[in-house]
């Protein structure tokens, strides 16, 4: 019983370990991949806090029609950006898709930028 | 049942400005014939298109604000399609849009009264404590 009991502390002992380096690789990674990703933060372990331009700008509606607006979440080639990369919110992700969706069909943005 | 919608299209770049203007004023006078209301007509100049349409590489853009019936709006959509200057056209509800925008602003004015009452209010208390702090001096005195 003793040893039972023992055995199975004995890897949960030694899984804190095993999570232990693979806990620093994720936290390491970021650093790595950050750099190419835009809106990153700056060195190694400091990233700002990303907030909904949204949110903070109190704009409500996403119009289809403010090609300026839109264009800050379009990437170079047409594709929208992420809200992994941008912060935004996701109600407002939601609305701010649609709203390139529809510009791109008037034509006011690419489906694709030419190379 | 009157909705808002919103209809953009673009017109080729080679016509006239008459032209134009005669496009314009028969789709208005469909809508109105059609049971609608024109809200807002807007001419937005030459633009550049984002790409390529009917090797077209810029073109006239017109924006419409209009009440109407869904099939209006469906009649008014075949006409565009048919008629031979305009190239591309695109037909947006407004009316669930502007009215969440709305509501969204009157949460927000509610807020800012709440906001307001606390400020308007802490001063308030201060005087009556300030009196009877004076009244007990007075009965202690």
């Amino acid at each position: 019983m003793a040893d039972e009991t023992s055995t199975p502390s004995a890897p949960s002992t030694s899984r804190p370990e095993g999570s232990g380096p693979s806990s620093s690789g994720p936290g390491g990674r970021p650093p790595g991949g950050r750099p190419g990703g835009p809106g990153g933060g700056g060195r190694k372990f400091f990233r700002r806090k990303k907030v909904c331009k949204f949110c903070v700008e109190k704009i409500d509606a996403i119009h289809y029609r403010d090609v300026r607006l839109l264009q800050q979440f379009v990437a170079e080639r047409g594709k929208i950006v992420p809200r992994r990369l941008t912060g935004v919110c996701t109600t407002h992700q939601r609305g701010l898709a649609r709203a390139i969706k529809q510009a791109r069909n008037i034509a006011l943005l690419p489906f694709a930028a030419r190379y | 049942m009157q909705r808002t919608y919103e209809i953009m299209f673009i017109v080729r770049p080679d016509i006239l400005d008459e032209d134009l203007d005669k496009l314009i004023a028969g789709l208005e006078g469909n809508i109105t014939q059609g049971g609608g209301s024109i809200k807002s007509m807007e001419k937005l100049g030459r633009r550049k298109l984002a790409y390529m349409v009917k090797k077209f590489n810029d073109g006239n853009y017109v924006l419409l604000t209009i009440n109407a019936d869904g099939s209006l709006v469906g009649e008014i959509e075949r006409r565009l399609r048919v008629s031979e200057p305009v190239i591309k056209f695109i037909s947006v509800r407004m009316d669930e849009e502007e009215k969440r925008v709305a509501k969204i602003k009157a949460i927000r004015a509610t807020r800012k009264k709440l906001s307001a009452q606390p400020a308007a209010t802490a001063p308030a208390p201060v005087e009556p404590a300030a009196a009877p702090a004076a009244a007990t001096e007075a009965a202690s005195a």
